[in-house]
């Protein structure tokens, strides 16, 4: 198949979006993974709502209440064929990833997971893809499985048939990893699950705002992301499913907007999606999410995957240089999404997060709410610097020197 | 103002008060989950006042040390004074703003002095935010 052309990311002009990018020496971000800086288009899209047709949505009947509704509904659209979702209808809005997932938990958890059922996950989850599985496992009497991973940091394949088994009701996957920054094959994982009918959930909070991500191609039953880790704001997140899983799921929070009518003991619920949407929703931010899905979508996924290869090639070529330092995860950076880990041996993670931090250089130091894949790493924390489109190779320059700098501030004498 | 100040970094090389006391009359060591920090204070008392403290663990330049000027401050003092400590005099001996973060692991030292001494639990001054 011959690769589709498209023209690299501009860059230059991408930063010109950014405000927060102007300022000289330019703030060299690099926690893109826990959360990214929002472009002008998609604040004026936002500055619009409140300054021009403010109002509640689904319920005026006044010309902007309309209009808000309009624009929230279109912003459904939009993330719908982002990830190529049949119907908009099976895009519930919620805060965020975890939100989402915990809406799985509660709701088709409740449902359909009953004692000594099966939940398989791996060790390199987010707490926001294992916690609420706990709770539900702890509700219901059901067993968490985990997948292991190689030295590598690459899941363990050898295992699955040992963990997928007719007792495997639900399989709970990250795509990508958020502190080693693998790309997990989850396709072959997905038709494994479902040859045992289990559901599979598929935690895309770092892999919808990086590539193209296709809900039919994966036949994933839920998939959960957050708008503010793609150049969003905060506060408005998604969750999509199957039609005939969201129909027959019972509601998650109970309120306005999410029922047909209401007699005094009992109800009946809306239609997807206002079903899983109780009360006044965030409007402002799921319609800057609509203009952040044409911001990225402009910009070109597929551009903007081959510019965060290049930072995180680039990166691994820089980094590994540096005596004394361990990079965790795979060696390979095409098994990667823009994500790398390390510590400087002898320096706290927080640190080297708080020397950089001195030369205007954002990065992450903790356990990035992994604990047991920190557990696993046998480290206490770790630094992460993570990238996105406006990025450049300068900045991993200046992370190598702040590198070398911290090394020559903090090794001196003492262990 | 940079937190990587020279004195800072002097406490954190050569802390004052660093290791551990053979038959201390009060022991105690906690740790920052979060982060990793570990500090372990010992002291000897006598007729209420301090007369040896010393001071181990591993961590970050803040949490170690914060907690080699904390001994410094307390080391001959009685314990009804070192009592009144708050986060705010730990604040003035590092004598740099901290983040929320980072204010955590100045506080880990105190943190454990006063569970040592007093049992007191949770983050010092919390009582006087
Ligand atoms: C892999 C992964 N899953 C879930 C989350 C949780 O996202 P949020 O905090 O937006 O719910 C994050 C980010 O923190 C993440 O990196």
């Amino acid at each position: 198949m011959p690769t589709p052309y498209f023209r690299p990311l501009d860059v230059e002009s991408i930063r010109k979006d950014f405000p927060i990018f102007a300022t000289t020496p330019p703030l060299a971000f690099l926690d893109n993974a826990a959360s990214t800086q929002t472009p002008r288009p998609v604040v004026e899209a936002m500055d619009s709502y409140y300054d021009t047709y403010r109002s509640n949505i689904h319920r005026g009947i006044y010309r902007i209440s309309e209009e808000a509704t309009e624009q929230y509904e279109r912003a459904r659209d939009k993330v719908a064929q982002l990830i190529n979702a049949p119907r908009s209808r099976q895009i519930v809005f919620t805060r965020n990833t975890t939100e989402s997932i915990n809406l799985v938990a509660y709701s088709w958890g409740s449902a359909n997971i009953q004692e000594g059922d099966e939940i398989v996950l791996t060790v390199m989850e987010h707490h926001s893809n294992l916690v609420p599985w706990q709770l539900l496992a702890q509700r219901t009497g059901a067993v968490l499985r985990f997948m292991e991973i190689t030295d590598e940091g690459l899941l363990d394949f050898t295992q699955l048939q040992d963990l997928l088994t007719e007792k495997t009701k639900l399989v709970a996957i990250g795509h990508v990893s958020n502190v080693l920054g693998t790309i997990n094959p989850i396709q072959s994982i997905i038709t494994a699950a479902h040859a045992v009918g289990a559901k599979v959930v598929v935690d895309a909070a770092q892999s919808v705002p990086h590539f193209q991500v296709d809900v039919q191609q994966l036949d994933c039953d839920f998939l959960a992301f957050s708008g503010h880790k793609m150049c969003g704001p905060t506060g408005i997140g998604v969750l999509y499913g199957k039609v005939e899983l969201l129909e027959e799921m019972p509601p998650f929070l109970g309120g306005g907007s999410m029922i047909r009518s209401v007699e005094r003991d009992i109800s009946s619920y809306a239609e997807l999606p206002a079903k899983f949407e109780a009360g006044t929703p965030s409007i402002a931010e799921a319609i800057g999410l609509g203009h952040t899905v044409d911001y990225i979508t402009q910009a070109n996924l597929a551009a903007l995957q081959v510019h965060e290869q290049e930072l995180l090639k680039y990166a691994h070529h820089r980094l590994q240089d540096i005596e004394g330092i361990t990079l965790y995860g795979p060696s390979s950076p095409h098994q990667k999404a823009g994500v790398i880990s390390f510590n400087l041996e002898g320096i706290h993670p927080h640190d080297v997060a708080g020397v950089l931090d001195t030369h205007g250089i954002a990065v992450r130091a903790g356990h990035h709410c992994a604990q047991p894949l920190m557990k696993w790493l046998d480290v206490i924390a770790t630094v992460r610097a993570s990238f996105y489109l406006y990025n450049t190779i300068e900045e991993v320059d200046r992370l190598y020197e702040g590198l070398c700098r911290t090394q020559k501030l903090l090794t001196r004498r003492r262990k | 103002m940079n937190i990587y100040q020279e004195e800072l970094l002097d406490h954190y090389e050569n802390p004052s008060n660093y290791g551990t006391l053979p038959n201390p009359d009060i022991s105690h060591e906690e740790d920052n989950p979060l982060c990793g920090d570990r500090i372990r204070i010992d002291l000897i008392v006598e007729d209420d006042i301090i007369t040896e403290v010393r001071f181990s663990g591993h961590g970050c330049t803040i949490s170690q040390a914060a907690a080699s000027m904390l001994t410094e401050e307390i080391d001959g003092k009685s314990l009804t004074e070192v009592k009144k400590l708050t986060r705010d005099d730990i604040l003035d001996m590092v004598g740099i703003p901290l983040g929320p973060v980072r204010l955590k692991c100045a506080l880990l030292a105190l943190k454990v002095l006063k569970a040592g001494a007093y049992g007191i639990k949770g983050w010092p001054g919390e009582e006087d935010k």
